[in-house]
């Protein structure tokens, strides 16, 4: 491009990553401030492990703010602040359960960090534009399905954890495909809704007040999704089946603008919950401690009881980082990591946390709806709302709103996979927000990214090349 | 697809609003019911790094914290557990409190639990405050004394004082030990728990205020006093008979002993009183009939909760009695049944001519530094008697008399006591599983007032006369500093 342009572009690149920037410190800034509260907890002296957590989180948050400078200039500043708000929030919790429990969780969580981390810079560089993606929608699906049955080929599975069969092993690391099948599926059905959109508006029938398109257009959907739920129900991960589902739903809903999905979908749901509800004894059990946690208080009842003790404790403003209990509850690092927040630093910690997510979901939606094309507002609504329907299960299960259910709070339960996936997500996020407000700015989508450039000149060759 | 998205949004919208609507709730709305749930160990924890303030007897104290090192910074401790045991209650870290340890519990931390639990504490620089004192109404001699006149005897003493209400002794075999519950090992918490949960007996059971038994012939109190309210004179006569020809059925009343109560002609009601007669009183009971007997029992407190700190089982006057049925319950037999407790309750409305007090165990609640925070309450239980008594003065003073007479020439000679005024009513109720309930419901100097019951007593010789009044006589000589 001609240097005046480059002049005129040269402020705006400025102005999204400055923010960016600054939102960044802050957002390292408060888990680190945590991080330093739970060691003054201890002992008065700076704790090695506080200074090295800090360290990494600030040295990883300029790493990726690096990154996205270079390969997303353009993308949403508020995201990558979020996301790692959240995640070094989630070190601190995981920090506090370590001190009560006597683990080292929140240094491996911080490994993880790390490789998620890297992972999002890793697919911001393969993806140079989500458009890409949108090409493969069966290859998705496949990969959708081969990702949740892989815990089940018996050379790769880690066996049965916790009553289920949803890990593999890596390397002698544990690692769980259905996190990342979750993206899988989306861009499937992103691509094969943006391909097939007019087909299933139309409406060829009508049933009562709702306009409904013809099944044959539905049927790979129907067989995809049907075969997801399927295999999850089978693998008992009814939680990871519910988002699934609601994520379904909703794109579907985005995509072709009828109601007569979300109709659908709930009286599917009704109908697949009575039927799952009935086949499965641990299904009515959840149930039942959903309803009534009192009766068996000490036994199935407990860890709804404890998670509500640990939140009436915290109050409005907690009993304070560290002088709460969270060894009274079940799974506190993994599903139940939300209760810690509620009660050492009460209602308003939780409210603040609640808050991060919306804002990250909302973000999102945003992104969605400013795309540059449908593939991208499909992925980006099905991805935003996918964090939305987990952060609301989950909270929702500890908070007796709905049946308790397996799912991880995003970024901030201790879980690699759940981190590696979630960062994905926000690395899909940027490269669709950085595409849209890119094309915006007025910069030249086709133009070899920066990266690309210095490749070429490296005579490394890269994707831009081929495409040239 | 734009508009789908805001809708969308809206959906994220709603469900997060439902999120935090919920959360206010929980950490606020209904936080004081999930802090005060007996499963929340929390508070208890919190609670259990304040000094929680004594209870104490006599101005010893038997429930104290003691500073330790660990995670609970004070241990509860009790001078003999098993004396106060059913009083004092325990208080665990696991178990939760119970007793007076959960009754008085807001006094002995010093503050409420919802300022426990939510740490309001530290806001309103409270923190280290101690706990405020609990002194009881309970005289240590008058307790032991209980405990060696007993003498390991499944049963229950209750003592009150007949002006003030006023528990001076509570005591029930068998009894148990709190110190082992309250500790902070979690492994001696859960063999202590497990060994009294095994315990064919019971001990967990205050047999004085949590265990009902047919009253016997103890209930010729209420009779009594339903006869004297409505004319009937402790000279009107009866027919002195073997047995009472029962309406409606062939199982007849007999006298204990089987024989006459007097000279075979007849006899007046306060002799009846005297030797406990079961014909006069089984007619008496039917010639009043069951809602004027129901009445009397229920202004003496039966069939409602007895307000205590702790709680007391109902004693029961069954509904809807045939004669055959009237019969028996007249003599305390049948479905009747009552607490040591209640029976103390009406022992003393008839020495305190006729009102009922309310019973009371926590004399004075007084803060760390000796300044009274809540003094000597002193007030009458209406229960359901419209006017405030269980009797006219007039019945309660004849009552008294017979009881007097009972204990000086009738059945309650073994609870006499030199230069004392002692009145009493024994009874031995026969429980149709081969053993007995021996009572001895009584007062002496018009100051205390007693209960005592004996369950599980075979023989001859188990009557409340010989089992109960004894050991009435030696638990009053201690209350009266003898």
């Amino acid at each position: 491009m001609s240097a005046p342009a480059e002049a005129r572009r040269a402020p705006d690149v400025r102005s999204a990553r400055a923010r960016e920037a600054s939102l960044l410190v802050g957002a390292v800034a408060l888990p680190i401030a945590g991080l330093a509260l739970l060691g003054w907890s201890v002992s008065p002296d700076l704790s090695p492990t506080v200074t090295a957590t800090a360290v990494s989180l600030a040295v990883i948050a300029t790493v990726a703010h690096l990154a996205v400078r270079a390969a997303a200039p353009d993308a949403d500043p508020v995201l990558l602040p979020l996301a790692l708000f959240l995640n070094g929030f989630g070190l601190v919790l995981v920090r506090r359960v370590d001190l009560a429990a006597g683990s080292s969780l929140a240094a491996a969580q911080t490994g993880w960090t790390t490789l998620s981390v890297g992972a999002l810079i890793l697919t911001l560089l393969f993806v140079r534009r989500a458009g890409e993606l949108g090409r493969l929608p069966y290859s998705m699906g496949l990969a959708t399905i081969v990702l949740l049955l892989a815990p089940l080929v018996p050379g790769l599975t880690a066996g049965v954890i916790n009553g289920a069969r949803l890990w593999i092993d890596v390397g002698g690391m544990r690692f769980q495909p259905g996190e990342l099948a979750k993206i899988t599926m989306v861009l499937f059905l992103a691509g094969y809704l943006e391909r097939n959109r007019s087909l299933l508006s139309i409406a060829t029938q009508r049933i009562g007040p709702l306009l409904v398109p013809a099944p044959r257009n539905l049927a790979p959907v129907l067989l995809a999704a049907g075969a997801a739920l399927a295999i999850l129900a089978g693998l008992r991960d009814l939680g990871s089946a519910l988002l699934f589902f609601m994520t379904f739903i909703a794109m579907l809903y985005v995509a072709t603008g009828r109601l007569a999905y979300p109709a659908l979908g709930i009286v599917l749901f009704g109908a697949g919950a009575s039927v799952v509800h009935a086949a499965f004894g641990h299904v009515q059990a959840r149930v039942a401690i959903w309803l009534d946690p009192w009766t068996d208080v000490s036994g199935a009842g407990y860890q709804i009881a404890q998670s509500l003790f640990a939140l009436a404790t915290g109050g409005l403003t907690g009993t304070g980082l560290g002088l709460g209990r969270p060894q009274d509850v079940p799974f506190v690092a993994t599903d139940a990591i939300f209760v810690v927040a509620g009660e050492e630093l009460g209602l308003l910690g939780a409210t603040a946390l609640l808050v991060a997510y919306l804002l990250l979901v909302i973000r999102g939606l945003r992104i969605a709806m400013t795309a540059r094309d449908e593939f991208g507002t499909l992925v980006a609504a099905g991805l935003a709302f996918t964090l939305a329907v987990q952060t609301f299960v989950i909270v929702g299960g500890l908070t007796r709103i709905v049946p308790l259910t397996g799912v991880t709070l995003p970024f901030v339960s201790y879980g690699g996979s759940s981190l590696l996936a979630n960062h994905v997500i926000i690395a899909l996020l940027l490269r669709i927000s950085d595409e849209s407000r890119g094309a915006a700015r007025g910069r030249d989508m086709d133009a070899p990214s920066w990266l690309a450039r210095r490749a070429a000149r490296s005579g490394l060759g890269g994707p831009e090349d081929a495409t040239r | 697809m734009t508009r789908q998205v805001r809708r969308l949004a809206q959906v994220v919208l709603a469900l997060f609003g439902l999120l935090f609507v919920n959360l206010n709730l929980i950490t606020i709305v209904d936080a004081g019911e999930y802090a005060d749930h007996p499963s929340n160990r929390r508070v208890i924890v919190r609670e259990y790094a304040i000094e929680r303030g004594p209870i104490v007897v006599d101005e010893v104290a038997i429930a104290a914290s003691v500073p330790t090192e660990g995670e609970f910074r004070y241990l509860r401790t009790y001078t003999d557990g098993p004396l106060y045991g059913h009083l004092t209650g325990y208080y665990s870290h696991v178990l939760g409190r119970s007793g007076l340890e959960a009754a008085v519990n807001d006094d002995l931390t010093g503050r409420p639990s919802e300022v426990i639990a939510q740490n309001l504490e530290s806001l309103l620089g409270q923190s280290d405050r101690p706990g405020d004192a609990v002194l009881l109404t309970v005289s240590g001699p008058t307790q032991e004394a209980a405990r060696r006149a007993l003498a390991g005897r499944e049963g229950a003493v209750v003592v009150l004082d007949v002006r003030t209400g006023g528990v001076v002794a509570s005591y029930a075999e068998p009894s148990m030990d709190p110190g082992p519950l309250s500790s902070h090992s979690r492994d001696t918490i859960d063999a202590a728990w497990n060994a009294l949960l095994d315990d064919p007996s019971r001990p967990l059971v205050d047999r004085a205020t949590r265990e009902l038994y047919p009253p016997g012939s103890t209930f010729k109190l209420v009779i009594a006093a339903a006869a004297l309210e409505r004319g009937i004179e402790p000279e009107t006569e009866f027919p002195d008979e073997r047995v009472y020809d029962v309406p409606l059925t062939s199982a007849d009343i007999g006298n204990f002993g089987g024989g006459l109560c007097a000279g075979g002609e007849v006899i007046d009601l306060a002799a009846a009183f005297r030797v406990s007669c079961n014909t006069v009183f089984a007619r008496l009971g039917v010639e009043l009939g069951e809602d004027v007997v129901r009445d009397q029992a229920e202004r003496f407190g039966f069939n409602a909760t007895i307000p205590y700190e702790l709680a007391v089982v109902p004693s029961v006057f069954p509904d809807d009695l045939d004669e055959p049925s009237l019969a028996q319950s007249a003599i305390g037999q049948r479905d009747v049944r009552t607490t040591a407790m209640q029976m103390a309750l009406v022992a003393a409305s008839i020495a305190d001519g006729g009102e009922l007090v309310r019973p009371h165990v926590v004399e004075q609640v007084r803060d760390p530094d000796g300044r009274l925070v809540r003094g000597p309450v002193t007030s009458r239980w209406t229960g359901q008697a419209p006017r405030g008594r269980a009797v006219s003065e007039r019945t309660a003073r004849l009552l008294r008399t017979m009881m007097i007479d009972a204990v000086v020439s009738g059945t309650g000679r073994r609870a006499a006591i030199d230069g004392v005024v002692v009145g009493g009513k024994t009874g031995t109720a026969q429980t149709g599983g081969g053993s007995d309930v021996a009572w001895f419901v009584g007062f002496a100097d018009d100051r205390y007032a007693i209960a005592v019951v004996v369950p599980d007593v075979v023989g001859d010789d188990a009557t409340g006369g010989r089992v109960a009044a004894p050991i009435a006589r030696e638990v009053l000589l201690a209350a009266l500093g003898r």
